[in-house]
């Protein structure tokens, strides 16, 4: 059912039109009352069909019921006109470096402990290992494993500021600015990009990174970011001061070495010496953490994929599993929406904001509605929602025959399922992925004459709490890329409809303990259990190298959270996925997200897990909590030792800020239930 | 978009008498100045740091708890470091938690606050809370020098709150002053660098993200430039000895 049932189109564009005036309105110190009063706005919300926009993006305001009040909001950003006519980016790979490349020279070469030699050109330490919150805190900053398992492959990244970054070939909008990752150089050629390159490793082949900042100053920031960062690897099993976590961030003009063993989990304790083979992590992604100010900075373009292969997840669809080749039919894609200034055409970002932020101007991988031409075989796309706070259910629709159903294959939901899963849709929470196989020679049949589908996300979301329970008919959503299908050639990738075996899941134990998080709100506060996020405090210890179950819930129907838990992996074991009534306000229709329980693509729910979606039963990172539901989850925490978030990864939430910090110790017992 | 109040409350007045059917005259005034949705557009070459003022940073004047009048962004943050927050005088729950935290953590930044760290307060019941209320308000909490309460026009506090993003869509959630009561912003103004702070968390850690929000950009400096553009201005206040305050530097 379309959202607006009766529209009067030439006075919505003129309510609009007005709108578009806040700037000058502001200055002139209206208020909306006097809005109201004038006519220009409708107390119930306005509501913006137009060209370039489409249902799902046609909202009220984050500014409660306003349009353009705001400048940078939703309706107001001046939309492209360059439509599936731009190619889709593919991010270069990020080449391995001799470690007598100058980068990894610097200062001095990769150590165990951090380089905390002052550089005189700085008057900072070279390195920012070791920082904590940005000051110096010893004993957490040495890279554990680091002789047991030597590096083999050595990476160097830049981040700096490009500003002459496209987002579209419509040369009516201007070039941006963004923040990003660079190949490695030192050149100033070697400019930044968004995505960032893309990261290829290994299993079993120890790697470091070594990350530059070097960003603008402060007062260069556009508008919104700020160059202090903490790079995180999103799922990879990694220690504490490599992971990348929210309060170890780092200074401009220092570097941060980022090590990884590269073994599966378990490799320390389960599964000596090289971890357990289904426990093999895939489809990866880094991004910047920086506590208070991930949204902003992610937002600004600090983000890119990390793929890990092993000798089963090959890259090469002869071998192993036989999944498409990488990179020819192996594609990550990156989904963003965001906002056009409209008095500026640059990217803009509300950094008042503080509960969730959506945007009109719909990206994959850093480009406008682009489109790739494909052959008719098979593909694997890692599908990644980047953020920073709408959801997806993403559909392939024929914008010719949009009733056409053409249906997909699940191989990964943020890692591989034991087998995959045909499905019509998948829904990704922010951060989360999904490994989808698309069978273009199956869809041209489908679609028969007809020569393209589209990535649609059909779900409806009003404002960046959590989306709405709507989903729209084909062709009513928001089209995302668009696949222009060629002619058939060699394809010796397996076909998901042999249901080939992948990993197994790994086992479920008898957990030590099971711990409770509410994740809530205070007083216009986030809150985990009714207490604050705060770096030097270290909520509970989990008994390094034992399980636990989880019990995660949400009280409020109005919201959703998709909650990432660092370290280890998840398994859902049970999902309430009724939709609760319970209203903590209103009550009313409107502003509930309850009563909408998540179908799982039309693959229908487990008979196993209760309430869990068939393509849920997989290896999770991050999970959506909905509205007034609860889900029980179960992990274990091997190997490593020392701190790790949980946190909300729509990542406004994120940064005001729905986090709380463990930690990992041997031989502690705590017990806490509630921590 | 030279548009005064003058011409738009003119037409919010031939609105009135035209009815429904008035839009089209407004509309017609409105769209000599509304840049299309599409190209090609009239884009203008304004600072991202105007943009946050013009959409954040209302210029509305408040009354201060000493009765003093001052507008928000030319007296109050305008080239500063600044934490605002809100709150009622009869408010009996969450804002005197709010202000115990507050005072705890402006006795923690050690004699910044009112010298380069301002606060304020500003009342989210602007029709009860009069300047002597507030005064009487921050005398009970024993808050200290430089820490400024505010009340205002009803309609100018309303804009302000909303403005730095104190609202919600429900209307019964956003009718809730405890909703807007327990978060803190944390700005640094010329340096377009804001966030959120929780007023619940511990004072300590308040104090600890105040200090870090206001002084990692000075942190160090690359080829010879400091985080900070040197050229930005700050209006900070000689402390009571004349002494010029320090920028605080983490210990290395």
């Amino acid at each position: 059912m379309p959202y607006i049932s009766k529209r009067n189109r030439r006075k919505e564009r003129e309510v609009q039109q007005a709108l578009n005036n806040r700037l000058e309105l502001v200055k002139e110190r209206f208020t909306r009352r006097d809005l109201i009063k004038m006519g220009l706005m409708t107390t119930a919300g306005v509501l913006i069909p137009k060209s370039g926009l489409t249902h799902a993006q046609v909202v009220s305001s984050s500014y409660g019921g306003g349009g353009c009040y705001n400048g940078c909001d939703v309706g107001c950003s001046p939309q492209p006109n360059a439509v599936f006519v731009d190619p889709l980016p593919i991010p270069p790979q990020l080449p391995s470096r001799p470690l007598s490349d100058p980068g990894l020279q610097f200062g001095a070469p990769p150590q165990q402990f951090p380089n905390t030699a002052i550089n005189p050109a700085t008057g900072l330490r070279y390195e920012g290992r070791g920082q904590f919150n940005g000051t110096l805190r010893p004993g957490t900053d040495y890279f554990q494993f680091f002789t047991q398992y030597p590096t083999q492959k050595y990476f160097v990244q830049r981040m700096r500021s490009n500003t002459t970054f496209r987002i579209t070939s419509d040369t009516n909008i201007p070039a941006q600015t963004i923040w990003g990752f660079n190949l490695g150089g030192s050149d100033a050629s070697d400019v930044a990009t968004f995505p960032g390159p893309t990261i290829v490793t290994n299993y079993q082949q120890p790697w470091l990174v070594r990350r530059f900042n070097e960003l603008p100053t402060q007062s260069q920031n556009g508008g919104f970011g700020v160059p202090e960062m903490s790079t995180h690897l999103h799922n990879f099993h990694s220690a504490p001061e490599s992971d990348g976590g929210p309060c170890r961030w780092f200074f401009r003009g220092q570097y941060f070495d980022y090590y990884h063993t590269a073994q599966q989990a378990g490799f320390a304790s389960t599964h000596q010496p090289s971890g357990d083979i289904n426990e093999s992590l895939s489809t990866l992604w880094y991004h910047d953490h920086r506590m208070d100010h991930t949204a902003e900075n992610v937002y600004k373009g600090l983000a890119g994929f990390q793929l890990i292969f092993n000798q089963f997840d090959t890259g090469n669809e002869t071998t192993g599993f036989r999944l498409p080749s990488y990179p020819q039919f192996d594609i990550p894609i990156i989904l963003n929406d965001k906002l056009l200034d409209p008095a500026t055409g640059k990217i803009c970002f509300d950094t008042f904001n503080f509960k969730g932020l959506l945007g009109d101007i719909q990206l994959a991988n850093g480009r406008f509605k682009p489109f790739l031409s494909v052959n008719k075989r098979r593909y694997r796309f890692r599908v990644l929602n980047g953020g920073p706070s709408r959801y997806y259910e993403l559909f392939l629709t024929d914008p010719l025959s949009p009733s056409t159903v053409i249906p997909f294959w699940v191989i990964a939901n943020d890692d591989l399922l034991p087998s995959p899963i045909q499905v019509t849709s998948i829904r990704l929470g922010v951060a989360e992925r999904y490994d989808i196989i698309i069978d273009f020679n199956q869809v041209k049949n489908l679609i028969g004459s007809h020569t393209k589908v589209r990535l649609e996300n059909r779900l409806q979301q009003d404002d960046g709490q959590g989306p709405s329970c709507n989903i729209f008919s084909g062709g009513q959503g928001t089209y995302c890329v668009e696949f222009q299908i060629g002619a058939a050639v060699t394809d010796g990738s397996v076909d998901p409809a042999t249901h080939p075996q992948f990993y197994q899941l790994p086992s479920i134990i008898t957990p030590r303990i099971t711990r409770n998080f509410k994740f809530d709100r205070d007083n216009g506060q986030w809150v985990i259990n009714n207490r604050f996020a705060n770096c030097n405090e270290l909520r509970f210890t989990i008994q390094q190298n034992s399980a636990e179950n989880w019990f995660l819930s949400n009280p409020r129907n109005d919201w959703e959270h998709p909650i990432h838990t660092h370290l280890e992996q998840h398994r859902i074991l049970r999902r309430s996925n009724n939709g609760g009534r319970y209203s903590s306000y209103s009550g009313s229709s409107s502003y509930s997200r309850g009563g909408c329980p998540f179908g799982g693509g039309g693959a229908g729910i487990s008979t196993q897990y209760p309430g869990v979606p068939n393509v849920e039963v997989s290896r999770k990172d991050t999970t959506r909590l909905q509205g007034e539901e609860d889900v029980t989850t179960f992990s274990r925490f091997r190997d490593f030792v020392g701190d790790y978030p949980i946190h909300c990864h729509n990542t406004v939430h994120e940064d005001h800020a729905m986090m709380l910090l463990f930690q990992v110790q041997p031989n502690v017992i705590d017990n806490n239930q509630y921590p | 978009m030279g548009m005064t109040r003058r011409t738009w409350l003119a037409a919010g007045v031939t609105t009135a008498v035209a009815g429904t059917t008035g839009l089209a005259g407004i509309t017609t005034l409105i769209e000599q100045d509304t840049p299309s949705k599409q190209g090609p557009f009239n884009f203008q070459d304004l600072s991202p740091r105007e943009l946050i003022r013009r959409r954040h940073l209302p210029n509305v004047e408040l009354v201060t708890q000493n009765s003093e009048r001052v507008h928000f962004y030319d007296d109050l943050v305008k080239e500063k470091r600044v934490v605002i927050q809100f709150m009622f005088a009869r408010c009996k729950d969450i804002c005197p938690v709010i202000t115990h935290h507050l005072v705890k953590v402006q006795k923690l930044l050690n004699g910044r606050v009112g010298r380069d760290i301002f606060f304020y307060s500003v009342t989210l019941s602007p029709e009860e809370d009069s300047p002597q209320d507030l005064k009487r308000y921050a005398r009970t909490h024993g808050v200290g020098p430089g820490w400024t309460f505010l009340t205002g026009k009803p309609d100018d506090i309303l804009l302000l709150r909303k403005s730095l993003g104190f609202f919600y869509n429900d209307p019964k959630e956003d009718a809730d002053r405890n909703n807007h009561s327990g978060m803190l912003v944390v700005g640094t103004e010329p340096l377009m660098r804001w966030t959120m702070c929780q007023g619940g968390a511990k004072p300590e850690w308040i104090a600890t993200v105040i200090q870090t929000e206001m002084d990692a950009p000075f942190h160090g400096a690359v080829d010879g430039i400091r985080q900070a553009d040197p050229t930005v201005n700050f209006q900070n206040k000689q402390a009571a000895d004349g002494r010029v305050p320090a920028v605080h530097v983490h210990k290395q």
